[in-house]
């Protein structure tokens, strides 16, 4: 295992962060704005977002770069801006974490799929090339691909980022099937896992797509095929809509109250994706000072 | 004259080359292309439908299936319309105002032309007013939507009021979708429907033109 993986894991499970999205819309990110360029035009606001993170007790915060690949930024216009936002967006949760905290960089999806053909696997390769180098320069301690759905793309993404030598963690969506135990491409946690583990992911793990009680037979199932530590960060719920503005059902307390089930089904990296806040990360932090007590 | 089980079959297993030489054997002898369609080739989406809902088919297998149905219309397609055959529908579809995700909309724009629908893709981040003007110049008579983020799924309620005030709204069926979007919504904003999913879109887009 790489050290610093096993520096941090010494202690026993290791608390991430939680959404990146909507704290940023708390302070003043408009809608449709693209989140990633606040990197450059209100870095003071994304500092304010993973400070809350450190201070709520994350050991791993993440950066505000899940956007920010050529291929999602030539949407926007931006794809000049891919490597120096990727560097800021690193160098601001660095000045966050200081000694507190590590920094695992956030690579999201191209928001293509490979098999429909508008895209090649040179260009997806390429993008995320880009993007993992300069996370690295910025000074990120790890990489983190999150939020796939296609598993060739989440491949392709860990070997990217594997040309760093920073250590990498894959993760992907389970929202399909009646039981949302599959990606959106069908992969299962089992076949998912073991792919991303052959193309050289450290640690595997599924986010968002659904609440915390689904991300507890994912990772007993992945925990099943593979040793590596899993990661787990999952929604508060499901959103609901009430007067134009999306309400999350779950409370802080509900989604910690899961918190030692989603450790006993193997979880080592546990935090929230949609919906969740510095409040549910400090919720999981008393969950898990209590279980480090008791071992 | 080959067996036609084959075409159902090649659209199930999503084998466009075998669906196309089909396709083109039959019509060489004289086969009805009507009948290709709606007595094979729908079937077959319907199966694969069917397969989805059981969660034996996942997205793969309906976007080959959906390609395999495709590259039989592009050859029927002229010959129905060379003699009059009006498709089922005209659908404008796109991803609203803002949002620049397409993976959702580019699968139910797919599926909804193996359904037999004329299918006028706009886009991402499409206004308002390019649906409107889709109406008006194209004669869309159906209007699907769609939105990943909770941030743009506004834009729907505002396309519906602008279609409204541009005197349009009669005249087309709202269809709506994407990862937040509920019936409640649907119903909330006065659309004409909702689907969870791609397969569902194209029930939904059957019923709409029907009634």
């Amino acid at each position: 295992m790489h050290p610093l993986l096993r520096d941090l894991l010494a202690t026993g499970p290791v608390l991430t962060d939680g959404a990146w999205g909507t704290q940023l819309q708390a302070r003043g990110l408009a809608v449709g704005e693209f989140p990633d360029l606040w990197n450059l035009e209100h870095p003071e606001k994304v500092l304010e977002v993973a400070r809350a993170y450190v201070a709520a007790g994350s050991q791993v915060i993440l950066t505000n770069t899940f956007g920010a690949n050529r291929l999602r930024l030539a949407a926007h216009g931006l794809e000049s801006k891919a490597v120096e936002l990727n560097r800021r967006g690193a160098a601001l949760s660095k000045e966050a974490a200081g000694q507190k905290a590590r920094v695992f960089a956030s690579i999201g999806p191209t928001g293509q799929l490979l098999m429909s053909g508008e895209v090649s696997a040179q260009q997806v390769s390429d993008a995320f090339l880009e993007q993992a180098q300069a996370l690295a320069q910025g000074g990120a301690d790890a990489l983190v691909v999150e939020t796939m759905a296609e598993v060739e793309e989440a491949c392709l993404a860990v070997k990217a980022a594997r040309q760093t030598g920073l250590p990498v963690v894959a993760c992907m969506v389970f929202d399909s099937g009646k039981d949302h135990d599959r990606t959106m491409m069908g992969t299962t946690p089992e076949a998912a896992a073991t792919a991303l583990v052959e193309a050289g992911a450290d640690v595997v793990g599924a986010n968002c797509g659904q609440g915390i009680a689904g991300f507890i037979p994912i990772c007993r199932r992945m925990h099943a095929v593979t040793n590596v530590p899993l990661w787990a960060k999952a929604n508060a719920g499901l959103p609901e809509m009430v007067n134009g503005v999306p309400v999350y059902r779950t409370s802080p307390a509900d989604f910690a109250s899961l918190i030692p089930d989603l450790v006993q089904a193997g979880a080592s990296f546990i935090g929230g994706c949609c919906g969740t806040s510095p409040d549910f990360i400090a919720a999981a932090k008393a969950r898990l000072d209590a279980l480090r007590q008791q071992n | 004259m080959p067996d036609l089980k084959l075409l159902y079959e090649a659209v199930v297993n999503g084998d466009a080359k075998a669906s196309l030489a089909i396709t083109q054997q039959a019509l060489a002898e004289g086969v009805d292309p009507l009948i290709l369609v709606n007595e094979h080739m729908v079937p077959a989406m319907d199966e694969v439908g069917r397969r989805f809902e059981a969660n034996e088919f996942f997205v793969p297998e309906l976007l080959i299936a959906a390609r395999a149905m495709k590259a039989s219309l592009e050859v029927i397609r002229p010959l129905l319309i060379a003699r009059g055959d009006k498709p089922a529908g005209r659908v404008a579809i796109g991803t609203v105002k803002g949002d620049l995700h397409d993976i959702g909309k580019n699968l139910v724009a797919s599926l909804l032309e193996g359904g037999g629908f004329e299918v006028i893709d706009l886009g991402v981040n499409v206004t308002p007013e390019k649906f409107i003007e889709t109406v008006n110049l194209k004669q869309a008579n159906i209007i699907a939507m769609s939105a990943l983020l909770t941030t743009t799924m506004p834009a729907m309620k505002s396309t519906i009021e602008a279609l409204k005030s541009a005197g349009v709204r009669d005249r087309v069926k709202v269809l709506i979708g994407g990862a937040p979007i509920t019936q409640k919504y649907a119903d909330e904003i006065g659309a004409d429907g909702y689907s969870e999913n791609a397969v569902g879109a194209v029930a939904l887009a059957k019923k709409a033109v029907a009634t």
